[in-house]
Order: C-alpha cells, then structure tokens, then sequence
C-alpha cells in the first residue's frame, strides 16, 4: 500500500506523530506491517520490501521486480547492492538486463515520473478472523469482531459512507453459521459505536456452540457527511442522540418493542390507533369522540353478568362488515366493585371489558 | 436556619396541572432528576389523569415523553384529547423486569427525555436504588407506577404518593416527600369520563334494560 504522506505532514504533527498513528491503527486491524518512506512511490516500496531504515544504495538486489536470468547475471559479475547496481554504464546496462530495470532505477530515484490511479474503496465490505481457538464466550467473539469493525470504519471513511445494518456470521466447526443483524438507527461508521451495539446484541443472543472464525459483511453504504457543531445548543446533535437511544433500545429489545403513537380514522376503537416510528409526525387529531379510555385492555377481555355498575352509555358502534373484522358493539361506561372505572361493551349478548379509564 | 416545616429544595419542578395539589409538593410540582412513585390501589383510578397535564404541557413544549413497560395499550384518541402531543411520545416495551431496568437507565443516562412514565413488575429495593441514581442524574420527571402492596416496603423514591379512589375524584395521600411530612390525604379533582360524556348518568332502568335487549334504538356510528 502507497500513501501520498507529504501533504498530511503538517496535519498529522510530523512524519513521527503519523507513524506512530498509522502502526497503532494497523495493529488494531490484527495486521502486521513494515513502514518506510522516501520521495518517491517506488523508493518508499523497495526499502519496506527490505524492512526499512536504510538508504537505497544499500539495499539487495532482492528488492527488484528484475527477471531471474538479470538477477543472475548480476550476481555474477559480483553486484549484490543498488549502490554497485547504479555505478554500471547505463547503456551496458539497458543492453544486458533490458530497458525495464533502468526505467525503475530512475522512477526510484525521481528522474522519471510514475503516475499511479488512486485507490477505490470497494463499495461494501467483507472480512473475516480466525480466531486462534474455539471461543465460547461473547467478549471473546466481541475482540475480535471489534479487529474487523476497525477496518470498516476505515473503509467507510475513506469512500465518506455509513452503513445501517451489517452482519456478524459466527463460523463454527461443523454446522452452519450464525448470522447476527445489527440495525442502526442512523448511518454511522464509528467503530466504537458499532462494536457496542455489537455487544448488547451478542449478550442477548448468547453463544449455542463454539465459534470458529467471525466475519462481518456490510453493504448499501449510505453518503455520510462530517457536521460543523453548533456554538448555542445544537438541535442536530440532539437529534442523533435520541436516534442512538433507540437504536440502543431496540437492539436489545427488538425493533418493534420502541414507537410511537398515531391516529388512524377507524371506528373500531381497536384499529382507530397506529403503531408508528417513533419521532414521526403524527396525523391530525379526528373530531370529538366519545369518551375513550387512557388505557386499551387489548384482547377484550370476557366478563361476566355481574360485578359492575353501569354509569354512561351506550355508545353504538358498529363497522368493518368489508374487512372482516365485523363490530356490532354497544360500548358503556361502567364502575367495578373497587371503584375503578371501565370501558365494556356488549355483542352478541356477551360483555367484554375493552380499556379501563386510568 | 433551617425550619422543620421547610420543603428541601428540588432541582427543579413541572406543575402537575393541579393547583391544590402543586402547594403540598416541593418545588410547586413534579420533582425533576427525582424518583416519584405512585402507588395505585387498583388501575382505572385515575392514576393517570394525575399525571396527564403534566405531560400535556411537557410534549406540548415539545419535550420527549417515554412510556417504559406499560401494563395495557396507552391508547392514542385518548391521550390527545387530553391534549398530548402525540408526536413527542414514545413507548418502549420491554419484557421482563431486568429489560425495563436497563432500557429506564438507559432513557434517563442518554439525558434526552424530558419525562419517563414506568412500570415495573416486583421491583425490589437495589432495582429502585439504581433507578433512584439514574433519575438523580437526568432532569427529567420520574414516575413509577406500583401496585398498592408496596406501601409496605421501604423506598428510594423522593416522593411517594399512595392514590385511592373518592367519589368522583381521587384521593392522594402524599406517604413520604422531601420537607415536612403531609398531615392530611388530599382530594384532586380528576377528569373522570362521565362528565367528558356531558350525559346524565345512565338510568338503571335502562341498564337492566341493555342486559336483556340486544339491540337499542340508538344513534349508531358506522
């Protein structure tokens, strides 16, 4: 891998400060890496190949792209260094081993140039770790499903994304993988976030056999943009904390357990309410109903003959012949026994208790 | 100097929506960043006509309301007639006690609601303790419903208040709140569904009558 540093020098402290950045980001990833600069691509490419630290001349000739039968003749004539590589006769040279190695020797040292297409980030993601033994135990798994998250933050960075959802696959031995879903509420690429939300997930889950090797794969990236922080309150930032409390909450507690309230114009008191997003706009309010009850008793419940006072009523409602759910209904208000207040209802010759009025 | 007959000083109040009622609260309300239980003798009550100005003012404001754990469907053509802004609430269910303790602590850690309405099954006193601290650290108004039963057992909570039907009211009895402790159970003048109705009360006559006719002349709503 190349890097174009001389332009970030300055951003990231020095050369020491961005090395140092980069070793501890490539060992998060769970890679090992040899760094090594120099003016230019191909320079910087043949000192890492030797493992740093030296100057040009000194490095083997081992470091070429050069064909064996070139490598060989060199040798023979007793060159082991670029150094004694660069004092030959460049005719001599280009005559014996070729035009290509003189050509490298030059974009090495500058005199040619060496026009490189810039590095695309793939648009989705897939990566897996072998674990180095069987894991049983979810914070096992999480360490090195985090080693993974590192590099998709790396990836979505670079191609400014964040996903929604990705996908843990446990490999076991001898069965099939378990895939584990993360939704989010909002994009996002942070591997720390990701990794928690990982983590909520894997606890409620809990590991059935041992795991092998853990990959994680990521599509639909969404464009994601860096947000300027507002100097008075920032209703933005607000915002993206209530989606990530959600998100948190439905993780552990499945996406249907968090919503919202809405009306919805039915007269059957069960189907005149909707579940929606939670945050989302709501529909205007319907017209004066009768009273309704704060609290819904959903199924109604059967009640008997006795055991209650009627106070109010009846309300008629009767609706839905053409969905099916049919309601011929008589609604009263009524008082039990401990004085509590109760929303019934009488069809077919039966009473149901439908919401109480808390 | 410090007067036994002071209230200690909340970090904050929301009006209850219930003048008579505010005076015998510290802070003139609901406590803010407190734990408040309410303990009902039965549900259907009124429990939660005592709450539902508060809330009607907070969402209209357009602060965040959080339902965590409730024991039946809050149903949405009620609440707004009660003037909730439907918008700005959010239930969240959670099925088992130890969920609800977790997603409670996690509403009042994030600092994003301004009030969270819960209700927990059993809860026992370490459970009440760590959603006593959550509450200390967030500035929104706490209630948590519990059975009667629980008068008995001791409490976190910074108020405790045990409600009991009256007639056509509710009657609260304030059992522990920060200052002076309240001599006297109060009476609060719920909205109670038979005056929303705007109707007489229902003749038995005509009761004995709906027992035993199916079908009654009556306006119908189709």
């Amino acid at each position: 891998m190349l890097l174009e540093v001389e332009g970030s020098l300055r951003l990231a402290g020095g050369l020491e400060p961005l090395a140092a950045r980069l070793r501890a980001d490539i060992a998060a990833m769970g890679l090992a890496a040899q760094l090594a600069v120099a003016p230019t691509a191909r320079a910087a490419l043949w000192l890492a190949r030797d493992g740093g630290g030296r100057t040009l001349e000194d490095l083997p000739l081992a470091v070429l792209d050069a064909d064996a039968e070139s490598l060989e003749f060199l040798r023979g004539i007793g060159i082991s260094t670029l150094g004694g590589l660069l004092s030959l006769p460049r005719e001599g040279l280009a005559r014996r081993c070729g035009r290509r190695l003189l050509d490298d020797l030059d974009r090495a040292l500058g005199k040619a140039p060496e026009p490189r297409a810039f590095f695309s980030p793939p648009p989705r993601f897939a990566a897996q770790i072998e674990l180095p033994a069987e894991v049983t135990h979810a914070e096992g798994v999480l360490f090195a499903a985090r080693r993974l998250l590192v590099q998709l933050e790396g990836l979505l960075a670079a191609r400014q994304a964040g996903v929604r959802r990705f996908t843990l696959a446990l490999l076991h031995r001898n069965a099939a993988p378990t895939a584990v879903e993360v939704d989010l509420a909002s994009a996002a690429r942070e591997a720390g976030r990701l990794g928690r939300l990982l983590g909520e997930r894997l606890a409620v889950l809990g590991l059935a056999r041992p795991v092998e090797a853990v990959r994680i794969e990521a599509r639909d990236f969404e464009p994601m943009h860096g947000f300027t922080a507002g100097f008075f309150g920032d209703a933005r930032a607000e915002a993206e904390g209530w989606a990530r409390l959600v998100e948190r909450l439905r993780v552990r507690l499945g996406d249907e357990a968090v919503y919202g309230l809405a009306f919805h114009p039915d007269h059957r008191p069960e189907r005149a309410w909707r579940r929606v997003d939670a945050d989302a706009d709501a529909p205007a309010a319907p017209g004066d109903l009768g009273p309704r009850p704060l609290w819904l008793v959903e199924p109604p419940r059967r009640l008997g003959e006795t055991g209650f006072e009627l106070l109010a009523g009846p309300e008629r409602i009767e609706s839905g012949w053409w969905d099916g759910g049919d309601a011929k209904r008589d609604y009263f208000i009524a008082r039990f026994e401990d004085s509590s207040l109760a929303w019934i209802y009488r069809e077919a010759g039966e009473w149901f208790l439908h919401g109480l009025f808390a | 100097m410090w007067r036994g007959g002071a209230f200690a000083r909340p970090a904050g109040a929301v009006p209850t929506g219930y003048p008579g009622f505010d005076r015998e609260l510290p802070g003139g309300g609901w406590p803010l960043g407190a734990l408040t239980e309410i303990l009902g003798l039965c549900e259907g009550v009124g429990e939660l006509q005592l709450v539902l100005p508060a809330l009607a003012a907070l969402t209209a404001s357009g602060k965040r309301v959080v339902w965590l754990a409730p024991p039946h469907l809050p149903y949405a053509p009620a609440l707004a007639a009660s003037g909730v802004d439907l918008a700005h609430l959010v239930v969240v269910r959670a099925p088992g006690r130890r969920d609800a303790l977790w997603a409670a602590e996690q509403v009042l850690r994030a600092g994003n609601c301004h009030a969270l309405l819960a209700w927990l099954r059993d809860a026992r006193y370490p459970e009440l303790r760590r959603l006593a601290v959550a509450a200390g650290t967030s500035r929104a108004f706490v209630a948590l419903f519990r059975r009667r039963e629980a008068i008995a057992t001791s409490s976190p909570a910074c108020l405790r208040i045990a409600l009991e039907p009256a007639g056509e009211g509710l009657c609260a009895r304030i059992l522990k709140r920060p200052g002076a402790p309240a001599a006297a159970p109060l009476r609060i003048a719920v909205k109670k569904p038979v005056h929303a109705l705007g109707r007489t009360p229902f003749p038995l006559s005509a009761a004995r009558d709906a027992r035993t006719h199916r079908r009654l002349g009556l306006p119908v709503h189709a």
